[in-house]
């Protein structure tokens, strides 16, 4: 097991240290001078080469991915261009906004997903089945950011439930303010979580092993949740792992429009800044946050099913 | 062995019938069949014969689109059919067991050994503790080694003969009345198959349970089973003692299909017997007898009229016009 994790963990490092290579050489590509948009358009042509040289911007480019993966092993990001404050500060400054939302929209997904995915498929063919597959698909062909300028006209603004825009202040001004933002981004997961259960189920239904626990007298609701729903849920541990993973960058527009501050509204004005430093570091932590979700979810999977567990001891 | 004049398990006329697209299928048809107690009955045929329509209609674990049209099975005296999911749930596992033909995938892949057995144990009100050592004492009957350490293992740690035995330990625990043995053999090595037969006969004597035999290997039925019956296509064409049966099988698809058993013969050949022909389609069925079509000796009576069931001398049951004529000449 401890060789298992140990390979998935340097796997990991590998793959983030992928990302920041390509994307460095990405930003690069992009037109725009960060230093002439850091110090504005009076700024002498002496003063833009002493800052391009003072930020390293000088060297060849392979020098200051160089520099950068030595600096990220220090803890070093960098530091804002135009506010002059270290990345990592400023990341994590905004990062528990961005993680309660994710952690919110999740609430919003889980529950809901498995409970309509465990009750269509031990009622398939039902009506329950057939309703909860039109509205699975609906609430997933309905893009996020629609939903979530229906619900501001709807719940902010009609009926003035909760309030529009912000991060609020306190416990309960913090969690009024997530319930939308939460709905608008976790909605669309009910609709995946319950699809992929609902199938798995099936699949994992027709087993030979349910038979067999079915001719002993069990149960079928100790059958489904003990029998049924431990295999099945495999499956959706991984999806569940990628979702969250891929909500981290999914939260931009949610924090756009509900005006929250939060990792994905800091990238999205660095990148109309051109602020570099923020944009490498945001997808450096997004990219570990991504990795370390995935590998999560595996290590769960193999502690889960003895089959997995097995092949990895070996 | 124990026996008395009622029986175990009776299956009374039994039709049934699967809704497809193309029309209804009728798996079974007016199948009469009785088990006595602490009887070891052999029910064999070709694949696509009923055989297992005929376990299915038993367990009451049918498909959805499965009907039973006709007739009753009568489970000491009790009618399964007319029982219900809710009273079925209370016989299986507990006087009605099962043994599924493939130990690969009939236990649960997740749950422990002693997870699964203290589970089927659901009617004992009794602590964890005292069913998991009844699972223990089980494991060892089935000549487990090295239960107490082997218990809390998973199915996919064990190999396939051990499998077979775990799930014959399950279905024997509660000392059911009837086992039905869904071709529990089919799947294991030759050498396994033998000591599996033992060991499922040695705990059918103490035990004292009745057992239906599923298989298509007549060597297990001569060597195993107190009394044979034969499907074909959906109908039981001839059932009686064991000795009687192998000695002068009457129908003749069963006089085919014992000629066609690899271990009957005797010189060395190329070419494996066959019966000609194939089984006849069950959503359009031939008008007179069901094996008429392959029938060597069949006539214009079997090709126009049902035959109805016949007692001849070595079998209790024949369904052909014909029960007394001479056997077939099967030539090799």
């Amino acid at each position: 097991m401890l060789a298992y994790v140990a390979k998935r963990v340097t796997l990991a490092i590998i793959v983030i240290f992928t990302v920041i290579a390509a994307m460095f050489v990405m930003m690069h590509a992009v037109p725009g001078d960060p230093v002439r948009s850091a110090l504005g358009p009076r700024a002498s042509e002496a003063m833009i080469e002493a800052y391009r040289i003072k930020l390293g911007f000088d060297l060849p480019i392979w020098e200051q991915l160089l520099r950068y993966y030595g600096a990220i092993l220090r803890g070093d990001l960098g530091q804002d261009v135009i506010s002059g404050t270290p990345v990592l500060r400023v990341i994590l400054s905004q990062l528990p906004d961005t993680l309660m939302l994710i952690a919110g929209a999740m609430s919003v997904a889980v529950i809901p997903g498995i409970y309509l995915g465990v009750v269509a498929a031990s009622r398939r063919g039902g009506a329950f089945d057939r309703v909860s597959s039109v509205l699975a698909v609906s609430v997933m062909a309905v893009p996020s950011f629609v939903i979530a300028i229906y619900l501001l006209l709807i719940f902010s603004i009609s009926l003035g439930w909760f309030p529009a825009i912000g991060a609020g202040e306190g416990v309960a001004g913090k969690l009024q303010r997530l319930v939308l933002p939460s709905i608008a981004l976790g909605l669309a997961w009910i609709g995946y979580l319950s699809r992929i259960l609902r199938a798995s189920m099936l699949e994992v239904m027709a087993e030979n092993h349910v038979r067999t626990a079915r001719a002993f007298g069990i149960s079928r609701r100790k059958i489904m949740h003990d029998y049924v729903l431990r295999i099945a849920i495999l499956p959706t541990i991984t999806v569940l792992g990628m979702g969250i993973g891929q909500m981290i960058s999914g939260a931009v527009f949610a924090e756009i429009v509900f005006g929250r501050p939060g990792v994905g509204k800091l990238v999205y004005d660095a990148i109309a800044n051109r602020n570099y430093p923020i944009v490498t570091g945001t997808v450096l932590v997004t990219t570990t946050f991504f990795v370390l979700i995935g590998l999560i979810a595996d290590l769960l999977i193999a502690f889960l099913d003895p089959r997995v567990r097995n092949v990895i001891t070996r | 062995m124990m026996k008395s004049a009622e029986p175990v398990l009776s299956v009374e006329g039994l039709s049934l019938s699967y809704d497809t697209p193309h029309g209804e299928l009728l798996a079974l048809r007016d199948v009469s069949l009785t088990i006595g107690r602490g009887e070891i009955v052999g029910l064999v045929g070709e694949s696509g014969s009923g055989k297992s329509s005929l376990m299915q209609a038993i367990l009451q674990l049918m498909p959805g689109a499965a009907r039973v049209t006709s007739g009753r099975i009568l489970f000491e005296g009790q009618d399964l059919v007319a029982l219900g999911p809710d009273g079925m749930a209370e016989l299986l596992g507990d006087r009605i067991s099962v043994v599924f033909q493939d130990p690969m995938t009939a236990l649960n892949p997740v749950l422990t050994i002693a997870r699964q057995m203290i589970d089927i144990q659901h009617r004992r009100k009794e602590s964890r503790a005292a069913k998991r050592q009844r699972a223990i004492e089980m494991l060892r009957r089935v000549r487990i080694p090295d239960v107490e350490s082997k218990i809390d293992r998973y199915p996919h740690e064990f190999s396939g003969g051990m499998r077979q035995r775990i799930a014959i330990a399950m279905a024997l625990m509660a000392e059911p009345a009837l086992l039905v043995a869904d071709e529990p053999t089919t799947a294991l090595d030759a050498t396994l198959e033998i000591a599996t037969i033992n060991l499922l006969r040695e705990l059918q004597q103490e035990i004292g349970c009745a057992i239906l035999f599923i298989t298509h290997h007549l060597g297990v039925v001569a060597e195993l089973c107190d009394r044979i019956d034969i499907m074909y296509a959906g109908e039981l064409v001839e059932s009686g003692p064991v000795g009687p049966v192998f000695a002068d099988p009457r129908h003749p698809y069963t006089q085919l299909l014992f000629a066609c058993d690899p271990a009957q013969i005797v010189e060395t050949t190329r070419h494996l017997p066959a019966i000609g022909g194939g089984l006849p389609d069950l959503i359009d069925l031939p008008e007179g007898c069901v094996f008429a079509p392959r029938c060597p000796r069949a006539d214009d009576v079997c090709r126009m009229q049902r035959p109805a069931d016949h007692s001849a001398a070595s079998s209790d049951l024949v369904r052909c016009h014909y029960p007394q004529a001479p056997r077939l000449e099967i030539l090799p």
